[in-house]
Formats: C-alpha cells, structure tokens, sequence
C-alpha cells in the first residue's frame, strides 16, 4: 500500500525532529550556554534565528531545547506506556477484583486534572529530571490503562484466547504472546498522541519554572525566558510556538495514517 | 422509588465520594517524598531551628492520618488553614481571588459555549464538504499548540503590534464592568480559542451519531418537514450528549485557566496556586488543588445528571 503524502510529510518532519534531537551536539552553530552577541539580536547571518534575552543564540537555544523536551516527552511516554498497558492488560485478563480496585483507583486518578496534580506533587518534591519524568509518565498511565484495558477486553473473548488457556498456559503468556501482538496497532497509534500530550505538558510545566530548570534549555523554558521580550515586539517566545505545532501535527499526521492502515487490514472503516 | 430519583441520588452519592477519595489523594500527593516534608520545603540552607519551627507548623509530629482528619474538618468547616509563606488566612485570600477566577472563566463559557455549538452544527450541515474541512483543520491547529503559547502569540499580535487590547489583565477595585471586560479580553480569547476546538469536534460527533440514527430516517421518510424532525425527533436525543460535551470542556477550563492566569499576570486562583507551587506553600497548594477538584468533579457529575435527566427512556420507565 502507498504511504499517502500527509504521513509521508509527517513521517519526515517527525524524524527530522528526533536527528536534530540525536545529533544537537554536532549541528547546533553555539555552545548550549554560550553567550555570543547582544541581547534580542534580530535575525542575522550569524544568528538565523536572533539572539535571546541573555544574548544567546536562538537556534542554539532551540536545538538544545528540543533534545531536552523530546527526551523527556519520549522516556515519559514509554514509561506512561509500560505501566498503562501492563496494568491494563492485567485488569482485563484477571478480571474480578483485580480489575475492580485498578480501574476505581484509575477513576479516582482521572478525577482530578493531571496538571494539578502534577503541580501539587511537584510542591514537596525536589524538581529534577527523574521527578517530572515519573510524574508526567504515571499520571499519563491512566489514560493508556482506560485504553489498553478495553482493547484487550475485546481480545480475552477470542477463541485463540481460548485456546491457550485451555492448553493451561500462565498469565504471563496469555498477556505478551496472545493479548499484545493484537492489540498492538491501536496502542500505537495512541503512543504518538501521547508523546505529543508529553511535549504539551512538560512544556507547559517548564513555563510555570517548574520544569526543566535554567540553564538547560528546553521549549516551554524558552518562552519564560523571552516572555518579556513580546511588549517590546521581539518575537522570540513565539519561536517555540512553530516547534511545538509542527511536531504535534506531524506525530498526529502518522498516528493518524497508522490507525487507518491497521483499521483496512482488519476490514475495518478507512484506507 | 422512582428510578430516575434513584439514579441521581446514587449519583450525587458517587460523586461525595470521589471528592472525599480525591481529598485523601490531594493529601496523600504531599506526602509521598521519601523522608522528611520540612527539610524538602526549605532545602538545604535550613538551619535545626528553622527545621523545627516548619515541623512544628505543618505538625509532622504528629501521624499523618490524624492531620489528614484535622484538615479535611478545617475544611468542611470553611478554614483552609494560614499560608507558610505571609502567615495569612488562605480562605480570606483565596475568596477574592476565586472571584476574579470565576469572572474569567464565566465570560470564556459565555462565548464559547454558543460558538462551539453552532459551528459544529455547521460542520454538521456542510459535512465533507469545504466548511466541515476548514474547521476540523483549525481544531488540528489550535490543539496542537499550548495554551500559554496560544497567549502570547495573541499578545505579540493584539496588543503589542496592533495595540488592540491590553497585554497586561490588571484588576483592581475602582473598575466598572466595561473596563474589566476590556481588561480581560485577552485571556478570554485565548481560553475560548483552546476549548473550542475539542468542543466543536465533540459536538460534531454527538450531532452527527444522532442524525444517522434509524428514527429520525423514518420521520423523514414519514413526510416531516426538516424542522419538524429537529425539533421533535433530533433535539431531544441530541441535548444529553451535548450538554455532556460542554460540561466536559468546561471542567477542562479549569486546567487551562491555570495557566493563562500566569501568561497575563491576572490576580486569580491558578496564579496563586502556581505562585505557592514555587514557594513550597504545602498548605496553600492542597487547599487550591481540592478546590480546583472540586470544581472538576462537580462539573463532571452535572453533566451526568443532566444527561440521566434529559434521557426520555429514563423519565418513562415501562
């Protein structure tokens, strides 16, 4: 099947971000930290993208930036992802009270805004890389416990399901070898919504100051650093703005082709 | 009993409950660090005097069950407790800017309440074709960015290039209601554009899931008139989910306040919460997060109310 050109131009720019992320070292022009000209320097030869509120080179700034906010939206996610789904699936196979006190604890969990709670959590607790990423991630867990909860209720009722427990095969087997390779596609699909809710978040969190503190840089960083610079008409705290949509909308664009492609192999609505 | 009186009671039962589990939660949240609260809050220049006096105002002597229980009755009892950081009383403080907060985000309601419903009837209307697209487009955009984001490219454009609308949301008590509307035009915009995404997508979905139902086909096929089969057959299956939609986005309000609040410096509850976040003000914290669970919560369970009620084969049980 062809790719369609939207998940192809979503596909490139999504790994165009992750390169950038990898190789911030080899390709950023500055040093991370390094003061090089004046302040809020418009954009220049030297400086394609201006200087920032200390005299730092912006797109220096931003490389970095988006090594630190990729990484942690990255390792978030797939911590998000191992609790959710292991405990998901569980829930779902074990069923009973198992599965009662998980999906009530998960309810509670939800009842509450992750932000606040991440931001009353984040009161007593020293603020450092670990912390954020374990809040960010078991709070998001929730949401792919819900997910990977109901994909694998659907699964547990097949007859190969079964079949192997018929054959007297553990827990264990029944939820890696039976339940996760079919409920792999949609699980997927969802990681890339989740990795861009990760981006959103820890983004958010580091504009609050509560996040990635200076003076590494990160996206939402950025913004607090340069806000001041909006009343005088220097545009810098929008740069991350064009960051942040892009890669949202390009992760979107191949979750969204993901979902579709699986969907038709399953004789499912789109193509 | 009527089962309909029966459904709600258990309801809003549920609903007492899940505020007192997320009382436990909230509480619990600031409990969690691996060793000592007082030396966390005040980090390591603290002295062993310091320490103590801290210990002795949060009563960490004490378990921390007996004062989850002496906090929870402060609160039923409207004291909140005093801030660590200006000894004040934090109900005092707190109401006034919870006005300011309700202000806000009751003018975000009023606009985009209407807006996303009739634009996602137009979606409805023009589905597939250029209308539908263009809108499910703007939705895919204004998700994609943050909302404090969203704030300052408003400010950069509005008030600083165009000199529009204030950047700046400054309250004070001399203000007569056209100068605090203008004054909070911004933050509303912005709180507006980021519901009304997800609103109008929802609504779209409601909308168009009863519209394909197999009733409203044979009403049509009956001879209605399309009015007639809106207002007879659409509307009332369509006000449950839809009531639904909103109180879900406006409970997601909630969240977003917090942080326009802080993009346009204006004096409300998530501000303050923020603010205190920084400082390690424990108590200031636990009181603005269950208030803002409150809300969320309670907003939650209007909207399953609403939809119980407005569900004709629950007021008419056979």
């Amino acid at each position: 099947m062809r790719m369609p050109l939207s998940a192809a131009i979503g596909l490139f720019l999504t790994a165009l971000y992750f390169l950038a992320a990898i190789f911030a070292d080899l390709i950023a022009p500055y040093g991370m930290a390094e003061v090089v000209g004046d302040v809020w320097e418009p954009i220049s030869a030297e400086h394609w993208l201006g200087t920032d509120s200390i005299g730092r080179d912006l797109l220096t700034r931003m490389i970095y930036g988006g090594q630190t906010t990729i990484l942690i939206a990255t390792v978030a996610t797939l911590l998000s992802f191992t609790t959710g789904s292991i405990l998901g699936f569980t829930a779902a196979v074990a069923g009973g009270w198992v599965d009662q006190a998980l999906s009530r604890f998960v309810d509670l969990m939800m009842s509450i805004p992750s932000l606040i709670f991440a931001l009353v959590v984040l009161s007593v607790m020293p603020v450092s890389l670990p912390v954020i990423i374990l809040v960010m991630g078991l709070l998001d867990a929730t949401r792919v416990f819900r997910l990977s909860r109901a994909v694998a209720l659907d699964i547990t009722v097949m007859d190969y399901v079964e079949a192997a427990r018929l054959r007297g095969e553990g827990r264990g087997w029944i939820i890696f070898r039976e339940i996760l390779p079919n409920a792999l596609s949609p699980l997927v699909a969802e990681m890339g919504l989740r990795f861009i809710f990760m981006v959103l978040f820890i983004s958010t969190l580091s504009f609050l100051g509560l996040g990635v503190q200076p003076p590494m840089a990160d996206w939402g960083g950025i913004v607090k650093e340069n806000k001041d610079g909006i009343v005088w008409g220097v545009p810098a705290a929008l740069v991350p703005a064009v960051a942040i949509a892009t890669l949202a909308i390009s992760v979107n664009l191949v979750a969204d082709w993901i979902l579709n492609r699986t969907a038709s192999l399953k004789g499912g609505r789109g193509g | 009993m009527h089962p309909l009186i029966r459904l709600v009671a258990r309801r809003i039962a549920l609903g007492i409950l899940l505020l007192l589990a997320a009382s436990v939660l909230i509480f619990a949240g600031t409990e969690v660090l691996p060793g000592d609260v007082a030396s966390a809050i005040l980090g390591q220049g603290a002295t062993e005097k310091t320490l103590a006096n801290l210990r002795e105002a949060l009563g960490l002597d004490r378990p921390a069950v007996v004062r989850y229980f002496e906090w929870l009755g402060g609160v039923l009892q409207g004291d909140l407790g005093t801030s660590l950081t200006n000894r004040r009383d934090i109900a005092t403080t707190l109401a006034g800017r919870m006005s300011n907060t309700l202000f806000l985000a009751f003018w975000a309601a009023v606009i985009a309440v209407p807006l996303a419903i009739l634009l996602g009837l137009v979606a409805v209307r023009y589905q597939g074709r250029w209308p539908d697209k263009l809108i499910s487009g703007t939705t895919l955009a204004s998700i994609s960015v943050p909302e404090f984001l969203l704030g300052y490219i408003a400010a950069f454009f509005l008030a600083v290039q165009f000199k529009l609308l204030p950047s700046v949301a400054t309250m004070h008590g001399g203000m007569d209601l056209g100068d605090k509307l203008m004054a909070i035009a911004l933050p509303v915009l912005v709180l507006v554009l980021t519901v009304l995404g997800h609103m109008m997508r929802m609504t779209r979905a409601a909308i168009l899931n009863v519209m394909q139902s197999a009733y409203i086909e044979t009403a049509e096929l009956k001879g209605l008139s399309p009015f007639a089969v809106i207002a007879r057959h659409a509307l009332p299956n369509a006000i449950a989910p839809v009531v639904n939609v909103v109180m879900i986005n406006l409970a997601y309000l909630v969240v977003g306040v917090v942080v326009v609040e802080v993009v346009f410096v204006y004096p409300g509850m998530g501000q303050y919460l923020v603010d205190h976040v920084a400082k390690r003000d424990v108590p200031v914290v636990q009181a603005c997060g269950l208030i803002f669970a409150a809300v969320y919560i309670g907003l939650n369970l209007l909207a399953d109310l609403i939809s119980i009620i407005a569900n004709p084969r629950l007021r008419h049980p056979k």
